[in-house]
């Protein structure tokens, strides 16, 4: 069975809006075993090997591209940025003070170094190429198949079930969270920094525990009620078509392309 | 809490640093999966949503803190909370971009240590007969977990370089009234618990047991 088609986009969870508008993209019927690879692949490239501002800018152009290629919603590319961009911020302020160099200038008596204003833009160049390739690679996947995703991967048997069944009750216990928070609220609970609001929450996150810990309990006898032996069986299997050829080739040679322009 | 690849990569030291939290979140992730049994799977993924969920609660005050809660997983996960942490960081990455994949290593040390250190200094006391002695083991747990962490996180920034030494201690001066609001609220949970599912803080316990009897 081919899987792949039928996963379109990521469907909101937690409330956040998901990044692509269509229903169906070039991107989203890629293989998924593919797109996690290239994200893992790029981010490693990225953040360890690039150092020249020349490559920096140039892995910062591919992510603008991909970007653009894969059409996200640009106001959501633009909002999971900022608070990436908010530290670079500081960093702006803080490295000229702390970094030893030449000093650029001096400001009220403190000497302001260029090479701290080079590593603040060199982080900030890497950090925002690496963010706008994993939004178009990992924002396109669907997180109900990335347990599946790794699964195929050989990552333990364990930790993808433990995925898997986080994935599912995320969104289950958050739904419970907003009732218990209704429920607290109908009672005139209004919070404020003193010590009922911490211990109300304190009581709250317990609740939400004793909940979950219930809820873990039918689950297993649910599992074992039918006929649960310790092992899940795999329903999505991924093939790598002809389609998935382009996306790759593309891939593997901008890779290969930074780490030339790095090191030539 | 979360520390940023970018910023961790720009140097020699500061890679070495990544390399050694990957390797670390590997082994723990290792230890907390051969004591975790296929049985307690849906109980460990079902607890860290509730603790992701929980991660979301905002305190009002001057400034905006999220709980971080790390001590108190470490109570009540014992070794399962180093699994519990990767997944539930790949699955920030995936979902909010927070962190990005390199740096998961390094945050899922920095996160799940300090918790295991909470789970074999204070468990004992957590279970304990008196009330307050619960409690102050619970604001142990809670303070300790956030505060160890954010000396791991200054300690990996430092490595990368002098230069994020003031960031580092600012993080940390940042993190003392967060401390304290994480510990007063683990303390208050620890003791709810206490009274209302005592077998949630004996879990990790129990885990041990199972895996002994499965031979």
């Amino acid at each position: 069975m081919d899987h792949s088609h039928d996963h379109h986009h990521a469907p909101p969870i937690l409330g956040h809006s998901s990044l692509v508008t269509r229903p169906t993209c070039y991107l989203c019927s890629v293989d998924p075993r593919a797109r996690l690879l290239v994200a893992v692949a790029f981010s490693v490239v990225v953040a360890v090997l690039l150092k020249s501002p020349t490559a920096l800018w140039l892995a910062l152009a591919v992510g603008i591209v991909a970007v653009a290629m894969a059409r996200l919603r640009p106001m959501a590319v633009l909002k999971r940025l900022v608070p990436f961009n908010l530290l670079v911020l500081v960093l702006f302020l803080v490295l000229p003070l702390t970094k030893d160099g030449q000093p650029l200038v001096t400001l009220l008596g403190f000497d302001l170094t260029g090479e701290g204003f080079l590593q603040a833009g060199r982080i900030a160049l890497k950090g925002n190429a690496i963010l706008l390739t994993l939004m178009v690679m990992l924002g396109t996947l669907d997180v109900g198949i990335l347990g599946h995703t790794l699964s195929h991967l050989r990552v333990p048997d364990k930790l993808t079930h433990l995925l898997v069944f986080t994935v599912r009750y995320l969104d289950v216990l958050h739904r419970e969270y907003l009732r218990l928070a209704a429920a607290m609220k109908t009672r005139g609970f209004r919070p404020r920094l003193n010590r009922h609001t911490l211990a109300t929450y304190g009581y709250l996150v317990g609740m939400l525990l004793v909940r979950s810990f219930d809820r873990a309990e039918r689950i297993v006898a649910a599992m074992k009620c039918r006929g649960f032996r310790g092992r899940f069986y795999l329903l999505d299997h991924f093939s790598f078509s002809r389609r998935d050829v382009p996306f790759c080739v593309v891939s593997i040679v901008t890779l290969l392309a930074l780490i030339v322009v790095q090191y030539t | 809490m979360h520390i940023s690849e970018a910023m961790l990569t720009d140097s020699l030291e500061g890679n070495l640093a990544l390399g050694a939290g990957m390797a670390l979140a590997a082994a723990g992730t290792a230890v907390g999966l051969r004591k975790m049994d296929y049985e307690r799977i849906p109980q460990v993924a079902v607890l860290s949503s509730a603790f992701f969920v929980a991660s979301l609660i905002q305190i009002p005050g001057p400034i905006a803190v999220h709980l971080v809660l790390n001590g108190l997983m470490g109570l009540i996960l014992g070794w399962a909370v180093f699994p519990a942490v990767l997944i539930a960081l790949v699955l920030q990455a995936v979902l909010f971009l927070a962190g990005g994949l390199t740096a998961v290593g390094v945050n899922t040390v920095v996160m799940a240590l300090p918790a295991i250190v909470c789970y074999y200094a204070l468990n004992r006391s957590a279970r304990s007969a008196s009330e307050p002695v619960a409690f102050l083991a619970g604001f142990a747990a809670g303070a300790t977990g956030v505060l160890l962490g954010i000396f791991l996180a200054a300690a990996a920034l430092i490595t990368a370089g002098e230069e994020f030494k003031l960031l580092g201690e600012g993080a940390v001066l940042w993190h003392l009234p967060v401390a304290v609001i994480d510990g007063l609220i683990t303390g208050s949970a620890v003791v709810f618990l206490r009274k209302v599912r005592p077998e949630l803080l004996e879990a990790p316990l129990l885990a041990n047991q199972v895996e002994v009897t499965h031979g």
